[in-house]
């Protein structure tokens, strides 16, 4: 069994004390590695939470991107806007996290062209726009909360009609922000059959 | 308008009405007059009641001032018909309002179904028929483009002073125009 030795042979090099290098020198080595590979790392996963990044592909840029250009929450009168992590990427670290995991099958249909073209991203728009309802209707709409806080909302200042509603489905908490308002940044798919409000 | 600009276009006149003077020799220089009044006052004739919506009067030499857009009523109070069985007008903003082949904005909160969840006036059953008068489940596709009938309205001024009497004004106007 001679891989069974090499492999023992490993787990004693790494279980043996350090030899020649000075455990100072191991401690802060390894301190500063760290920081460095942390640091790279968070850099890398912040420069993939970029809107340039997303748009960076023409699967966003031609369609979902295109689409958002001409709704509020890419054109206002106060120039706050959102961009696409702002929406489709939590904000707490480790919700962060394992949407990148998910993500790694974005890359994947990237990869094989699952929508490289506008047809396929229209056969496909119903079945990615219910992954994005549902990842909301979960989060009790999260993303849009991060910045529409009902807390601060002054519904006053709101007109009357979306005032009313408001306050009679938010606050009671027996609707979430995407069950009235999906497609508030992007075309809707074919909604025969969603129920809708 | 800016000095430089005053002092330049009163140096275009000045040589406008020599140069107009020498050539013709005329007891009349009012030709180079008449466009310079039209450019020095333009004001008077730019306003949103013009019914010449794009230059408002302005000479062709000038730019109009493009006027303030009009704002959207959203008020949410429902306007009385100017006539029977006119469509009613939308008192809300509509912004952003998908009504296409996939979706219908307008049809998630007036549609039968909804309409007392967002506390919306239902449309009428008369859009759920098709043209021989059956009522189908959904809207009638002849009936789904709301906006063809119903529109909002905006603050902007009428272009032009409007005469029309609806019928409850003529009836009750009728006794009198009898005596």
């Amino acid at each position: 069994m001679a891989w069974r030795e090499r492999i023992l042979g490993i787990w004693r090099l790494f279980n043996s004390p350090s030899r020649h290098y000075s455990l100072m020198f191991l401690t802060l080595g390894g301190f500063i590695a760290g920081i460095v590979f942390w640091g790279g790392f968070n850099t890398a996963l912040e420069a993939t939470n970029t809107e340039t990044f997303c748009t960076s592909c023409h699967e966003m840029k031609n369609n979902v991107f295109a689409e958002l250009k001409s709704t509020i929450h890419y054109s206002n009168r106060s120039g706050v806007r959102a961009t696409c992590p702002d929406c489709h990427v939590p904000h707490q670290w480790t919700s962060k996290i394992a949407r990148k995991m998910q993500a790694s099958k974005e890359v994947w249909g990237k990869i094989f062209g699952t929508i490289d073209s506008r047809e396929k991203f229209l056969d496909k728009r119903r079945e990615l726009a219910e992954h994005e309802w549902a990842r909301l209707k979960a989060n009790d709409s999260l993303e849009c909360r991060n910045c529409h806080n009902y807390n601060s909302m002054d519904i006053t200042r709101q007109s009357p009609r979306a005032g009313a509603i408001h306050e009679r489905h938010l606050l009671s908490g027996d609707k979430t922000c995407i069950d009235c308002h999906k497609g508030i940044a992007h075309q809707l798919p074919d909604m025969a059959g969603v129920p809708q409000g | 308008m800016k000095p430089v600009q005053i002092l330049n276009f009163a140096a275009v006149l000045v040589f406008g009405l020599l140069v107009g003077h020498q050539c013709s020799r005329a007891p009349a220089p009012k030709p180079a007059a008449t466009p310079t009044g039209s450019v020095a006052v333009p004001t008077t004739t730019q306003t949103s009641r013009s019914i010449d919506a794009l230059r408002r009067g302005a000479d062709l030499a000038t730019e109009p001032e493009s006027l303030p857009l009009a704002r959207v009523e959203n008020a949410d109070i429902k306007r009385a018909r100017a006539y029977p069985m006119q469509p009613p007008t939308i008192p809300h903003a509509i912004d952003g309002y998908q009504v296409d082949q996939h979706a219908n904005r307008c049809m998630l909160c007036h549609g039968q179904v909804n309409s007392t969840q967002f506390q919306a006036p239902p449309v009428s059953v008369t859009h759920y028929m098709d043209r021989d008068s059956q009522v189908l489940a959904e809207i009638s596709p002849r009936r789904y483009f709301c906006v063809q009938c119903h529109v909002v309205q905006t603050d902007a001024k009428p272009l032009i002073a409007n005469t029309y009497t609806g019928a409850d004004d003529i009836l009750a106007a009728t006794p009198a125009a009898r005596e």
